[in-house]
């Protein structure tokens, strides 16, 4: 097995770099979504962020490209240039591109009362008027049912590639060859309201709405417990109001009304605990055979 | 001691310098939207840079003051009234216990600021008191002022200055319908066709209603993306990139139409390509302008943005004898 995909090969020492003003750097890594150009980002926003170059406040990774704040005052443009492409030369050699993050299993209640009801309120304007979301994102994917959608919602894990729009929103990918991605178009109009948690989708994205707002995506399900909160109720929450992280694996689990219920419940008395377990990813392994890697990892959630 | 909110205003939020380093996460930079205006009102009541300011659109609140208070107001041209009678911007009010603080209509630009000595005194919310409404997060229980709302106003440290006896003309803030704006030209600027960056850069623009604190959208013409076969997960339209960091005071062009400049509490990234960035130093212009304010964007390089970044420094200076 080779260390390094081709797709990574691809994707060495090709970086983008241009200025958003005189306070951000911004580092396009690929025009296209790939696991391997998220990959590259992370790493190089954590070497840099590891670096902690005084000046720079905010290192943010995304999808295919990372966006860095600094102070000018403070550290010169082209110093932080020069640091950035160096980060790049070392990302673009490691030797095996690993990560060492975990696995999340994130209940979710697929086909919801409330995601139903919000979409029914922006019907007038939707691809698909007469139907729901869900009936949309299985039509565009040629699949037969929502039923079949929301199994392949499920069925693979998927990787966190961004966190942000909105505080503590991921935007997930899922982890399986680009041909058997799902790709549903956003909505035409963007939506006034979305309920909170809702697990949305747009793009190849998937995503869970922290907070009750605007939004674009199409929606497909709510998720039964939070993902932001501020007041730091909960055990996940301890050290930080924000659950996810970029890098984070997650799989979704289906759980019908009763085991929502019951997990608001748990939400409610403060005693709901993700089921998470460690794992150190492996971008190699992930590129060459997918579904044998999906399970592998998911077995780790087993062991908890 | 307290505030008693009376009328809320149409938007009042407590709002001090911002919360920088979490933007990674999707938690805006927030902080006063007229910088400059905010940091002239503390100046004025003998407190720092940093003490926690009411901002307010539009439309003012009506609050009593539990005790004998400092205030000043700043910001765009409002008429001020302390128990019914005129007073000024600009300067020291001294407040007696009991005293009601209320305003006219703006007569331009959009936000003005009320500093009161010893800060406005909600808890700090991961280092700042700046209220992120979208995320419930810091400021007054997280959200715009509500009548009834009792508003803790803290104690001025006793090394506190006396503060400035006014602001002289010269450094106050300018309100005006027609507004140039620095802009440095990159990100995707790529992506338009050499006509569409000009469309940009040399029409005049009208800033519409939609203005708040996330961003400002403008009318104008249409402006020209190149064709192109879209990347993967770029979504459909030549102005959707693979959803990315949005730089605060980046300009993207949604479907070539009416562009948006994000400001202080912008959404932290998205799919919408950026194609020019507002200088830093022209942020707070953006922040007093009204809808219906003619803007042009004005390409300026990295240098000629870094020099307009260190005058406005020196100003800062000079305002606070540094």
């Amino acid at each position: 097995m080779s260390a390094h995909s081709a797709e990574s090969e691809r994707l060495k020492g090709t970086a983008r770099y241009t200025w958003g003003g005189d306070e951000f750097l911004f580092i396009e890594i690929d025009e296209s979504m790939s696991l391997a150009a998220n990959f590259k980002a992370n790493s190089m926003a954590s070497s840099l962020s590891a670096r902690a170059l005084p000046g720079i406040t905010d290192v943010c990774p995304a999808n295919a490209s990372l966006l860095i704040r600094f102070d000018p005052d403070v550290l010169d443009p082209a110093e932080l240039e020069a640091a950035a492409r160096a980060i790049e030369t070392e990302v673009d050699a490691a030797e095996h591109q690993t990560l060492d993050t975990r696995i999340v299993e994130i209940p979710v209640w697929y086909d919801d009362p409330f995601t139903r009801e919000t979409g029914a309120r922006f019907r007038s304007g939707h691809q698909k008027p007469d139907g729901t979301d869900l009936d949309f994102a299985a039509e565009s994917n040629g699949l037969a049912s929502a039923a079949e959608f929301i199994s392949r919602h499920h069925g693979s894990p998927w990787l966190v590639s961004m966190v942000g729009f909105v505080a503590g929103l991921p935007f997930m990918f899922q982890m399986v060859p680009r041909e058997e991605q799902l790709e549903v178009p956003k909505y035409l109009s963007p939506r006034t309201d979305t309920p909170p948690l809702t697990v949305g989708h747009g793009g190849c994205f998937a995503c869970i709405y922290s907070v009750r707002g605007a939004g674009g995506y199409q929606m497909f399900g709510v998720a039964a417990a939070p993902i932001f909160d501020p007041a730091q109720r909960l055990e996940d929450f301890k050290d930080f109001m924000i659950f996810f992280k970029p890098g984070d694996i997650v799989t979704f689990r289906p759980v019908n009304q009763d085991e929502y219920e019951r997990i608001q419940r748990q939400v409610e008395d403060g005693t709901f605990v993700y089921r998470q377990a460690p794992v150190t990813f492996d971008l190699a392994e992930a590129l060459e055979d997918p579904h044998r890697y999906n399970q592998e990892i998911l077995e780790h959630l087993n062991v908890v | 001691m307290s505030f008693e909110i009376l009328e809320p205003g149409l938007s009042t939020t407590v709002q001090d310098l911002g919360r920088l380093g979490y933007y990674n996460v999707g938690i805006p930079q927030g902080g006063s939207m007229d910088q400059w205006s905010a940091e002239l009102a503390n100046a004025v009541v003998g407190n720092t840079a940093a003490e926690a300011v009411l901002e307010c659109t539009y439309l003012g609140p009506r609050f009593r003051t539990t005790e004998a208070a400092v205030i000043a107001i700043s910001g765009a041209p409002v008429d001020v009234k302390v128990n019914g009678e005129n007073r000024e911007q600009w300067t020291r009010l001294e407040l007696a216990a009991g005293d009601e603080v209320s305003f006219g209509f703006l007569q331009s630009g959009t936000r003005f600021y009320i500093a009161v000595r010893g800060g406005i005194d909600v808890p700090l919310v991961l280092g700042s008191r700046s209220t992120y409404s979208l995320g419930s997060l810091g400021g007054f229980k997280g959200r715009k002022l509500e009548a009834g709302d009792i508003v803790p106003v803290g104690q001025a440290p006793a090394t506190a200055t006396a503060g400035l006896d006014g602001i002289d003309t010269a450094m106050r803030p300018i309100f005006t319908r027609d507004q140039d704006i620095r802009v440095v030209c990159g990100l995707y600027d790529h992506r338009l066709t050499e006509a569409g960056l000009d469309t940009l850069l040399s029409s005049t623009w009208t800033l519409t209603p939609v203005a708040d604190r996330t961003g400002l959208r403008y009318a104008g013409p249409a402006i020209e993306w190149k064709p192109r076969q879209q990347p993967f997960g770029a979504g459909s339209d030549p102005s959707n990139i693979v959803d990315a960091g949005y730089a605060v005071g980046s300009i993207q062009i949604p479907g070539g139409k009416e562009p948006i400049a994000l400001h202080r509490d912008a959404v932290s990234g998205g799919g919408y390509a950026m194609v020019a960035t507002v200088i830093s130093a022209d942020m707070d212009l953006l922040a007093r302008n009204a809808p219906g304010t003619k803007t042009r964007f004005l390409a300026v390089t990295m240098d000629e943005a870094l020099s307009a970044r260190a005058e406005l420094k020196a100003v800062r200076s000079r305002l606070w004898g540094k």
